[in-house]
């Protein structure tokens, strides 16, 4: 027989996942500390706990999705509130200072940490603030992350939902709705470039393929071509523009629908197609630019998604990764490509935290390695 | 002649009125020419025309036998005779020009009937009003994907080494597909403005299964916004000098190095355009115009993957402007197809992709003449090769410069039908040539020097074969110009025309020749030759038939070689033939190597001959005189006598001095005046004459004249003989054939025997049996 410890890992407990442009980072807040604990508590804990709680921004650009909070969780025997916080990957660095600063390392606790950065700033963790990080593998981490989430819900809701008529822009609506049987699935990570994984089971998956083409090059290329700085500012130019002034489409070419073989008018034939016209660049707007770059990218994720799920023989395909972020006009766009091309077989799926799937997994994995240690 | 085409109404400035068109090389036959079809594209317009050529051809005619011949008249008389043939012109030039195009056309085009011009691409519309008021043609317009697809379809079936695989670091870069006989089902993709993925089944079974639009005009719209780039060349120009990572998240720049647990590499773009994303810096054009190429390649690569995957299929083109020749993108996208499919699926480029278009719109306009039921060969004097015109060249620069500068194809229709020998092993790995001298930049070096030496007797030939007529120096001079600046061109460029072979250099040689109205140069010389050999022939028959069997079968294989050695296309016995004519089949017999030869499979062929006799042989004879009538006829004969039916393959039009059928022909019935075994033979049609469907002194076995095929099949033959170096060794050497065969050559080639490790004259005597198949008697 095995004895299984159930010793609680030292608090503070968190996740991180460390990507290509952004840094995710869950903190799980106990609610039901006992006075006798208060007491026993060192000061810089505290200090960690009130600075997190209290704040929904962090220096200059780390912010704290409240909308997000998942409450009176209980794990591991403790009941508490679980926080979702980002920051830019570039502040990296300070926040490793801050570690050192904060005297982090004291508190004796593993930092689990996934994503790209967890290797590239492993070494920068351990000279500059003492401490070892625990390097996870990113999609195990998504995989359980996505799972434990949709598992516990949204605070009664369901984490899960997809859009009613996706073909059909007036009756578009979002419907929440249960991933209870979730196996196979086409997960679609759509980071700063896009990882697409078939799962099985909660330990079975394959990446299938992914793409270059994401969410940074959305920005990179909104940041070159309208002078924007934030994901933020893209979106909202992206939502006033009118992306047919900049791409060409079928009727453009054709008049009308290309009949022959079966393309609407309105379908997009050439991304950027306009722009090859002098005349044309010097008259589009910077909203109109952005708006064709958002449903490029998106287009095209979509449409390699749509393959591989053909390819691959599975009809769900679940959408999640900080692109989507307060981006219906992609969620959208997503939902009716899947419906309209697949004629139906194929349905979208979203989760309503997108991007915190790898930090929620490498929070787990704190958890689960105090509890065989 | 109007060479120079000025301005007519003025107008557009962007038209280029005041080029000089020359008129010997461009828009040639159009005095005959009727049935247009023109693709306009964004940037080129393409014009296709039929046309009729005149030739001039030699013909052999018997002389009438009532009245008796007298000592010393030849065998037969030749005459000069016109012949029209068919031919089909493709010329590809900068939109530019259309207007100084369609004026020069309308100047020239003397055929009234024609009423229509058919039109696809893109600009189709653009200059449907310019094209209708100047020629006075209705403009129709055709479906650019059909006309695509039908253009596809052609080019596959009757160019060899259309189709090619790109490799940047390679030498060469080009490597050329064997044609495959069966071309279904493929992918094609389109990459124009957007991306079109096409399946294609058969010649009439397409379907666009999907498509991308970040494609050609994605590369050029967004393009020009980041770098303020105007023209498509440009931003390849710009891409090609960039380094994409200072642009693109690396998977190297996320985790320090490579992400190993699912072997991406660290130099694996994670993010396109991700790093600016993140930083504030000034990126350089050139990097971005790089990475650009990088995305929409890799995305497309990665799309063309997905379908072929999902439709099964292994064969993938690619064409469309985005690729139209250019190093960089076909580099880009064979990348990306290599990353993707781990190999397993290369991508396919097109020698012609530009002309697709318009080969497909004209054969939909011609589709009364029934084009496909013809086979159509490319005629290497008359087309442009491979990177002729490189698109890499600013087209302002070349406008400065005062050069029109297009490209060309022309095809001729043969008059026969080419299929495959149907006793090929597998026709689908059938390579005729024995050598790919693009590959051997050795090889090639020697025959490039051997051909450029052999020019000057070639020219003093060529005029020998016309005394009488006046022109003939001026003309001879235009093709000693002409085929001196081919073999520069592939000099330069071995790639020009598909791979480069021994095959066609001396098939380019020959067009070039029929280019200039040389048609047979060596019809004299046959004439002579032929003519001495008959008056020796009953003396070689009864000398063989004193020998013992044994004697008399060894005697038959060195008379065959021996009379072998009798080739104008060998330099190192044109050089003897030239200075002594006296050389005799004796002589001859006497240069042979002493055996063991070369390649030595006598024994084995002595052995089978004591077996049962063939069904039926089929031999591909050689040249002329000495070798057919002494060599090869008494072969023939005894194979008779053995109870085997014989088909005598030659050439359909001439080819130096190689016997031809109409020749022999006329061979075959003086022989039969002479021989009553050879007699009764065909007049119990034992033996059979057919023409191979080739005017070449080589043989390709996968392109021959679709009668032969028939008869083959009919008789049932069971042994297959090659004859000569140019079949048996420069093509053939390694073909493997499902019956017995028999390729027997002298090496008539020092630099040739030192490869195959023997010395000049050394003789090569393969005898090959098939791997017994299963479940047979």
């Amino acid at each position: 027989m095995k004895l299984i410890s159930i010793k609680k890992p030292a608090f503070p407990w968190f996740g991180m996942d460390i990507g290509g442009t952004l840094v995710k980072l869950v903190y799980f807040e106990p609610k039901d500390i006992t006075a006798e604990e208060e007491q026993e508590e060192v000061e810089n804990l505290k200090s960690i706990r009130r600075y997190l709680t209290s704040n929904t921004a962090y220096g200059k650009t780390g912010v704290r999705d409240v909308h997000l909070e998942l409450r009176n969780l209980t794990i591991c025997g403790r009941t508490g509130n679980l926080h979702f916080i980002r920051f830019p990957t570039l502040a990296m660095h300070r926040f490793i200072q801050m570690g050192s600063d904060k005297n982090f390392s004291s508190l004796h606790t593993t930092l689990c940490a996934t994503g790209g950065g967890a290797y590239k700033f492993e070494s920068d963790f351990m000279t500059v603030a003492d401490l070892e990080l625990l390097k996870l593998d990113e999609l195990d981490c998504l995989i359980h992350g996505l799972l434990y989430v949709d598992s516990v819900g949204f605070n009664g809701h369901p984490e899960c939902y997809y859009f009613e008529n996706p073909s059909d822009t007036q009756n578009c609506v979002k419907k929440p709705c249960c991933l209870d049987n979730p196996f196979p699935m086409l997960l679609v990570n759509i980071g700063s470039g896009v990882s697409i994984l078939a799962v099985y089971s909660k330990d079975n998956y394959k990446r299938v393929t992914g793409t270059s083409l994401g969410g940074g090059t959305f920005l990179g290329l909104c940041c070159l071509l309208t002078g924007c700085e934030t994901f933020e500012e893209a979106l909202e130019m992206a939502s006033k523009g009118d992306s047919s002034n900049v791409d060409k489409l079928v009727k453009d070419i054709y008049g009308g629908d290309y009949e022959r073989f079966g393309l609407q008018g309105s379908a997009v034939a050439s991304s950027f197609g306009h722009m090859m016209s002098k005349e044309k660049r010097e008259s589009i707007s910077k909203e109109d630019l952005a708006r064709a770059t958002l449903v490029t990218i998106t287009n095209n994720i979509g449409s390699i998604a749509r393959m591989c799920a053909v390819n691959e023989k599975i009809e769900r395909v679940v959408f999640v990764g900080n692109f989507l972020r307060i981006n219906t006009v992609s969620t959208k766009l997503l939902a009716y490509a899947m419906d309209f091309w697949s004629k139906g077989q194929l349905k979208a799926l979203f989760l309503e935290h997108e991007g915190y799937f790898g930090a929620v997994g490498a929070f787990l994995e704190l958890l689960k390695s105090s509890e065989e240690a | 002649m109007a060479g120079h085409v000025g301005g007519t109404e003025g107008g557009r400035n962007s038209m280029d009125k005041s080029i000089t068109l020359p008129p010997d090389e461009i828009f040639r036959n159009l005095e005959n020419a009727k049935r247009f079809a023109i693709d306009i594209g964004g940037s080129l317009t393409k014009l296709a025309y039929y046309s009729t050529v005149q030739h001039k051809v030699a013909k052999v005619k018997s002389f009438d036998h009532s009245v008796k011949e007298a000592e010393g008249d030849p065998v037969y008389e030749i005459s000069v005779q016109e012949e029209i043939t068919a031919r089909l012109h493709f010329i590809k030039f900068e939109n530019a020009y259309i207007e100084t195009c369609l004026d020069f056309i309308k100047d020239h085009l003397v055929n009234t009937e024609t009423k229509v011009i058919k039109a696809t691409g893109g600009g189709a519309h653009k200059f449907k009003d310019l094209i209708e008021k100047k020629l006075k043609l209705k403009v129709d317009k055709e479906d650019e994907m059909t006309c695509l697809i039908k253009g596809c379809n052609f080019v596959l079936r009757n160019i060899p080494h259309e189709a090619f695989v790109y490799a940047k670091h390679a030498d060469p870069e080009f490597r050329f597909q064997n044609t495959h006989p069966d071309i279904f089902p493929y992918l094609l993709i389109n990459i124009g403005s957007g991306v079109s993925i096409v399946k294609v089944e058969s010649e009439d079974k397409f379907e666009r299964v999907g498509g991308s639009s970040i494609g050609g005009g994605t590369f050029w719209g967004l393009g020009a916004l980041l770098t303020k780039t105007k023209r498509f060349d440009e931003l390849l120009q710009l891409a090609s000098r960039g380094q994409h990572s200072n642009v693109d998240m690396l998977v190297k720049d996320i985790y320090g190095g490579a992400y190993e647990s699912l072997g991406l590499t660290g130099d694996l773009i994670a993010s396109s355009f991700g790093k600016s994303a993140t930083t504030d810096k000034q990126f350089s054009k050139e990097d971005m115009a790089k990475s650009l190429l990088h995305m929409i390649s890799n995305d497309i690569g990665q799309l063309a993957c997905l379908y072929a995957r999902l439709h099964n299929l292994s064969t993938v083109y690619f064409g469309g402007f985005f690729i139209r020749g250019h190093p960089v993108t076909m580099h880009t996208i064979t990348y990306s197809i290599n990353f993707f499919t781990k190999g397993e699926v290369q991508a396919l480029f097109l020698r012609h992709e530009g002309y697709l278009g318009t080969i497909g719109a004209f054969l939909k306009g011609a589709e009364e003449d029934n084009p496909n039921q013809y086979s159509w060969g490319e005629n290497y004097a008359g087309s442009s090769g491979l990177m002729s015109v490189s698109p890499d060249i600013n087209p302002m620069q070349r406008a400065r410069s005062g050069t029109f500068s297009f490209d060309m194809l022309e095809m001729d229709r043969l008059e026969r039908q080419l299929v495959n020998l149907p006793l090929l092993q597998d026709p689908s790995s059938y390579i005729p040539d024995t050598v790919d001298l693009t590959e051997d930049s050795h090889a090639r070096e020697y025959w490039l020097s051997c051909f450029e030496e052999a020019l000057d007797g070639v020219v003093k030939r060529a005029l020998a074969s016309q005394p009488d007529i006046l022109e003939a120096a001026e003309r001879a001079e235009k093709f000693r110009q002409k085929y001196r600046h081919k073999l520069q061109t592939l000099r330069q460029q071995p790639f020009a025309y598909g791979s480069l072979t021994v095959r066609s250099l001396l098939d380019t040689r020959e067009h070039c020749l029929n280019e200039f109205n040389f048609p047979d140069p060596y019809s004299k010389i046959k004439q002579r030759e032929n003519d001495m050999a008959l008056k020796y022939y009953q003396k070689v028959v009864r000398a063989l038939e004193d020998l013992s069997w044994e004697q008399r079968q060894f005697a038959l294989v060195r008379g065959l070689l021996a009379g072998n050695v009798f080739d104008w296309g060998a330099k190192a016995v044109s050089d003897v033939l030239e200075t002594d004519p006296g050389f005799g089949f004796e002589q001859a017999k006497q240069q042979l190597q002493e055996r063991p030869w070369l390649v030595d499979a006598y024994n084995q062929w002595i052995e089978r001959l004591k077996g049962e006799p063939h069904k039926c042989a089929l031999f591909f004879v050689d040249n002329s005189g000495i070798d057919i009538i002494l060599g090869v006829f008494p072969f023939v004969r005894e194979l008779l006598i053995r109870g085997t039916q014989v088909v005598l393959a030659s050439n359909s039009l001439p080819a130096l001095n190689d016997v031809t059928n109409n020749e022999l022909h006329i061979l075959t019935e003086r022989i039969a005046g002479m021989d009553p075994v050879i007699q009764a033979a065909v007049k119990d049609d034992r033996l059979t004459l057919v023409q191979s469907g080739s005017s070449s002194p080589c043989l390709d076995l996968s392109r021959l004249d679709k009668v032969l095929a028939t008869v083959v099949r009919e008789r049932r033959t069971d042994l297959v003989i090659i004859e000569g170096m140019g079949r048996a060794i420069h093509t053939n050497y390694y073909a493997a054939l499902s019956c017995e065969s028999l390729k027997l050559a002298v090496i008539k080639n020092s630099w040739l025997a030192d490869r195959l490790g023997g010395k000049i004259f050394s003789v090569v005597f393969k005898f090959e049996v098939p791997p017994k198949t299963q479940g047979l008697h």
